[in-house]
């Protein structure tokens, strides 16, 4: 394999993992205070769907990508209404949410644009266009750094760097914060949070929101930047993966970043080898699509360092002495 | 201090979740520009105006019977299992495995053994997650999400590298013998001299889901080890007091889970299909859930939900077949009842427990 | 009157006091938990409010603490109406609270709990270290002394109390309520905290305590009020009353403070317990090399202050947890480790077990009283109608047999276990457990959360079962209970058994030396 080769995987590695790490910090948000969210999928596939759309109807990515995370934090909030205020069942929440985003988006594509539920392909204005980063192509020529931050770093849409600068920026609000303070606190013993007198709905539905925003930021860059235009289900499992990348971080962010970035290189490993089978490549692509989800259950099951979730996880906080 | 009657708590509180759903998804088809009124119309013709449509909508009420018990077995014992897509994947492939490893005399000789396939597939694909929920603490939900990519990731690379037939460019596996084709509904039903659409898929298997929903009732309600899955589902600590052991019950109570999940591959694979297709399952897996929630976990519940789901998935194809609106919209209502039966299941409950706390206490 | 030194100007008129509540009444459903209850706190008191447990304590200090809110009445503070509709508005109106179940993040630092929901800005950096130097300050001048960079989950409960306390004083809170602040302490900790409290109020701070036990309010408080069934029964000064007529306020009639018991007859050894250990999943050592003897026929009760051992002996012995060592039941090894150290063996050799806590463990409050009546014993035969299905119809028979025999009210087997009250739930427990007839009858705190009418009868119970021949290991922190209903006591602290003394011979202050682990040691 060479380097041109090398750099192409990595290349596709940033853009596939793009996605996943903003689901993935999203996932962080909400279940660092307490939320657990399986419909991170569903989240994507309407932010997803609705960028598309409205970029389709407005030609401008812009108003597409406010539109789809509208659209994500409206889903979000459902599951903050059914789980926080209504303290019902977290996961309950979010498998509707997942079948609600994915019935919604069919249902409103067909009657929007009659194509077999799919937009029509974005162009121009109504995509993301990539970035030539400062210098880049003066550095091209210099042998290896050059080429690195030319091919490898630049030329990304700009989402991209949005989703790279949430890890610094999660990091600090989580740790350095008064807001990540009580975020953490509310994830881990939101009584504590109660009688300290920070109400713990508050926290809890700002999370959900934020995590709203960060689906999406994914959906809408899946919909308008990775791809051109949004098709039915084409999320694919991806907010599953990102709660995989989730645990595999342990609920941290730069450990999200990595997690991301291992899963994404898997996915680009297995796009590249689809197109080279005939080559004879004895792992089979199933395989490749199948390891994050087998390392997630290796990880959960503790064989590669214990994952401990946040421990007020998933239960709805209930004031009592 | 009984906050509300029993059957209340049973039928009315489903039927308003119900009925919300309803109403949300009339809005939505009032939005798209349809008549709902007109849609409820064609579904209701479709699904249950002729024997035809009664046989999908008992053929998809058989499916959504086994993977419904699947998922309310498992709340009993306060498990959730979303993996009943894996394993009924997986029982797809032990039922395969049955038909194509002998030649079968006769169906019903078929039957029992293809169903014991299925069963053992669908329990094996549950009991790993299972295992590392009672013995490494691996939380039980997420194991089976994963375990539901990698069935069919698996499935997929057996299908097109190992059980497609030479020549095939379908990834798919051989027919099953003609002597394994399981009787249909309109041949049971001769009997007895009612006739019934020939060309329907409803078959046998609908009798023996209706048999599982009385053999699980038997098993939560009547017998011991029933009791210990419910005893576990309310209190593990007071379950451990009792002698209960939790990995026992864990693993017993996912084994008949993932069993009954991967059984529904008799009506799917064997009854209609008659070979292992990619994704047979179809989302009924998922729809267990819903049909779980809607039916409060117990059996004769599940079997109406499922028999309510089938109508909303046979009404939902006709309805596409008809108008223009897609297949999806039966998505769309799946994801409000599990929504309102399940996760705001307080937002309809405390409003009627009120009403009848208000009621009680005029009456008293 | 206690005059404010603080506040001198107030002191010219009739100072307010610190927190006056008039009329507050609060249901829950049908359960009037206060009634009309008024009180007047005198500011830079103690003031003591004791009452048994479900007489409504709790929901008074949570209405002040603003987690629930009053049906009727009035909050005043120093003299002012306040509205406390959340916790916010309790801390903003001076009030700190220590909780019995601290509210604490355990993997948090002391630093970050305390300024938790009390941050200077947004920013966290100068939050901390504005704390830190607060927090030596306050060290210094009440005792408080904790390290502010460790983990929560690796103090000790003494300093996590203090960490509560502290949080409350960060908070500028005047008035603190302590909820039953000793019940997880050891008398050296309990004098700690109390010498803490001293210097509070030396400091002006008015502090509410809240307790059921008499000792205490008479050893630190200034005044108590008496609580009963959601009412204010009477609030005095401590100087002027005498634990006997607190102890018949609080119960409403005489209490019988000894049980009638005629002396043990002890016949063959029962249990004998041999350097029994017990490690808990977090690697500590809970049971440090337990030895004992029990006999057919007498009462030995383990004294000790709560966490010292005493629930981890009797899982142990139970079957719940695995341990090492031996012990033998009537001469026959018990597997403490193996395939066969579970609940169900245990019962089947003839241990009964009365949980400490009937909530988590000994019942299941969605369950029937009939199916709790099969819980633990469903695998017997009488119970089994077939080799596949269980005899509900024989279940319930025996059941309702059972709650006529025990008086459980209301008896309807039907009733979910969540609907009885305190002590008919301990009662259903205690007649599965016992009309089993077991050779052994494990019991932890027989008569918590039970009403004063219950009580009697499950000593009564206890006794008649010694007195039947079966051997009875008894675990109690409450030290009242066992002098009365033990025939031997032996005290356990920090897992290890620090001596065994005769009802007769023990004295109150010399067993609290045991307790403390002050005297004594492994034999």
């Amino acid at each position: 394999m060479d380097l041109a080769t090398i750099l192409q995987i990595l290349d596709s590695t940033i853009r596939l993992a793009t996605p996943l790490l903003l689901a993935c910090l999203a996932g962080l948000y909400s279940e660092r205070a307490g939320v657990v969210d399986i419909g991170l999928e569903g989240k994507m596939l309407a932010a997803a769907f609705v960028s598309a759309a409205v970029a389709a109807l407005t030609g401008s990515v812009w108003i597409g990508l406010v539109a789809g995370i509208a659209g994500a934090v409206a889903l979000a909030l459902i599951h903050g209404l059914a789980s926080i205020t209504f303290r019902g069942n977290q996961l309950i929440s979010g498998v509707a949410i997942n079948f609600l985003a994915g019935g919604l988006t069919v249902l409103i594509a067909q009657n929007l644009f009659q194509q077999g539920g799919r937009t029509p392909s974005l162009t121009g204005g109504a995509r993301f266009t990539p970035i030539t980063l400062p210098f880049a192509d003066a550095l091209r020529d210099v042998p290896v750094i050059g080429q690195l931050y030319s091919v490898l770093l630049s030329g990304h849409s700009v989402l991209v760097y949005v989703a790279l600068l949430s890890v610094p920026l999660t990091w600090w609000v989580l740790y350095r914060t008064r807001f990540g303070l009580r975020l953490r606190a509310v994830g881990e013993n939101p009584a504590a949070v109660d009688t300290a007198g920070v109400p713990v709905t508050g926290l809890r539905y700002a999370a959900v929101i934020i995590a709203g925003v960060l689906t999406g930021l994914a959906g809408a860059y899946l919909a308008t930047g990775l791809a051109a235009g949004f098709v039915k289900d084409m999320t694919a499992g991806r907010g599953f993966i990102a709660l995989a990348a989730l645990i595999f971080a342990k609920w941290r962010p730069v450990q999200a970043l990595w997690a991301t970035l291992l899963f994404g290189l898997l996915e680009a490993i297995a796009n590249r080898y689809q197109s080279v089978e005939l080559g004879g490549i004895v792992i089979p692509v199933q395989l490749m699509q199948a390891l994050p989800y087998i390392l997630t259950v290796i990880i959960l099951a503790g064989f590669v360092g214990k994952a401990i979730p946040p421990r007020a996880g998933g239960e709805a906080y209930v004031k009592e002495r | 201090m009984e906050r509300m009657p029993k059957w209340a708590d049973a039928f009315l509180v489903p039927l308003i979740s119900l009925l919300i759903a309803f109403v949300i998804s009339g809005l939505v088809i009032l939005a798209i520009g349809e008549n709902p009124v007109e849609a409820m119309r064609i579904m209701v013709s479709g699904a249950i105006g002729s024997s035809y449509g009664w046989g999908y909508t008992l053929y998809y009420a058989t499916n959504f019977m086994f993977t419904g018990l699947a998922v309310a077995v498992a709340f009993h014992a306060g498990l959730f299992n979303i993996g009943g897509e894996g394993q009924a994947t997986l029982g797809g492939l032990g039922v395969a495995t049955v038909l194509l490893s002998f030649s079968w005399p006769h169906w019903a000789v078929a039957l029992p053994a293809a169903a014991v396939g299925a069963a053992l597939f669908g329990a094996a694909w549950a009991a790993i997650p299972a295992w590392l929920q009672a013995r490494r603490g691996s939380h039980i939900v997420i194991t089976t999400i994963m375990f539901n990519f990698i069935a069919a990731a698996l499935l997929n690379y057996l299908l097109v590298n190992v059980m497609r037939p030479a020549g095939s460019m379908d990834p798919s596996s051989a027919r099953f013998g003609a002597e394994t084709v399981l009787p249909r509904l309109h041949e049971i039903l001769g009997l007895v001299g009612i006739p019934f659409s020939r060309a329907s898929p409803a078959n046998i298997s609908l009798f023996v889901a209706l048999l599982a929903c009385v053999a699980v009732w038997a098993l939560i309600w009547r017998t011991r080890l029933g009791f210990q899955i419910r005893a576990f589902g309310k209190s593990e600590p007071a379950s451990v007091y009792a002698g209960i052991s939790p990995f026992r019950i864990t693993m017993y109570t996912m084994l008949i889970s993932g069993g009954l999940a991967g059984m529904m591959a008799i009506n799917n694979v064997m009854g209609e299909a008659n070979r292992l297709i990619m994704n047979a399952v179809e989302g009924a897996g998922f729809i267990g859930i819903a049909v779980a929630l809607m039916g409060r976990s117990h059996p004769f519940g599940v079997c109406l939900a499922a028999i309510l789901f089938g109508f909303l998935y046979q009404g939902g194809a006709e309805l596409a077949l008809w108008t223009s609106i897609p297949r999806e919209l039966i998505v769309v209502i799946q994801a409000l009842v599990i929504l309102f039966t399940g996760a705001l299941d307080n937002m309809v409950r405390l409003p009627v427990e009120r009403a009848f706390r208000r009621f009680g206490r005029r009456s008293a | 009157m206690v005059i404010d030194t603080q506040t001198g100007r107030q002191a010219a008129a009739a100072p307010a006091p610190a927190i006056e509540l008039r009329g507050i009444s609060k249901s829950f459903g049908p359960v009037q938990a206060n009634k009309d209850i008024s009180i007047r706190v005198e500011k830079g008191s103690i003031h003591g409010i004791i009452g048994e447990n479900g007489a409504g304590k709790s929901t008074l200090m949570s209405i002040l603490y603003g987690f629930y809110r009053a049906d009727a009445g009035e909050i005043l503070i120093n003299g002012a109406p306040v509205d406390i509709p959340d916790s916010q508005a309790a801390i903003r109106a001076g009030i700190g609270m220590v909780f019995q179940h601290f509210k604490l993040v355990e993997n948090f630092s002391v630093l970050e709990n305390i300024i938790l929901g009390a941050e200077d800005g947004a920013l966290l950096r100068p939050s901390l270290s504005k704390a830190r130097r607060a927090l030596m300050d306050l060290a210094r001048e009440y005792e408080l002394n904790v390290d502010p960079e460790a983990l929560i989950e690796n103090l000790s409960v003494g300093h996590q109390q203090r960490v509560e306390i502290l949080k409350a004083l960060y908070r500028q809170a005047d008035i603190l309520i302590l909820d039953e602040p000793t019940g997880v302490l050891t008398p050296a900790e309990a004098d700690h905290l109390f010498r803490i409290l001293r210097n509070l109020k030396r400091e002006g701070k008015t502090i509410i305590l809240i307790t059921h036990k008499l000792r205490e309010i008479m050893e630190i408080t200034d005044a108590v009020s008496v609580m009963r069934r959601g009412e204010m029964i009477s609030t005095v000064r401590t100087a002027e009353t005498t634990p006997e007529q607190l102890a018949e306020l609080m119960v409403g009639r005489k209490v019988l403070l000894r049980v009638q018991k005629t002396p043990a007859k002890p016949g063959a050894t029962v249990l004998e317990v041999e350097n029994l250990r017990v490690v808990d999943d977090k690697g500590v050592e809970r049971l440090r090399g337990i030895d004992l003897t029990l006999r057919a026929g007498e009462i030995l009760g383990i004294a000790g202050v709560a966490g010292n051992g005493q629930s981890e002996l009797l899982e142990v012995l139970a079957g719940i947890t695995t341990g090492t060592g031996s012990a033998w039941l009537n001469g026959t090894p018990l597997d403490l480790t193996g395939r066969t150290s579970d609940g169900q063996t245990r019962r089947e050799s003839g241990v009964a077990h009365v949980p400490e806590d009937r909530h988590r463990r000994g019942l299941i409050l969605d369950f029937a009283a009939w199916e709790n009546v099969a819980f633990g014993y469903h695998h017997r035969p009488d119970y089994q109608k077939n080799a596949i299905f269980m005899d509900n119809a024989a279940l319930l028979q025996d059941t309702a047999a059972k709650m006529a025999r025990f008086d459980v009210r209301p008896p309807n087997p039907r009733l979910a276990a969540r609907n009885f009250s305190g002590g008919n739930q301990q009662k259903i427990v205690l007649a599965r457990e016992i009309e089993r007839n077991p050779d052994l009858l494990l019991i932890g705190q027989p008569t918590r959360g039970v009403d004063i009418g219950a009580i009697e009868f499950i000593h009564q119970r206890i006794v008649e079962l010694r007195d039947a021949g079966k051997a009875i290991l008894l675990v109690s922190v409450e030290l009242d209970e066992i002098l009365s209903l033990s025939d031997r006591i032996a005290v356990m602290f920090d897992g290890r058994i620090m001596g065994e003394r005769l009802p007769g011979d023990a004295d109150e202050r010399e067993l609290g030396l045991l307790m403390a682990g002050m005297k004594g040691g492994p034999a």
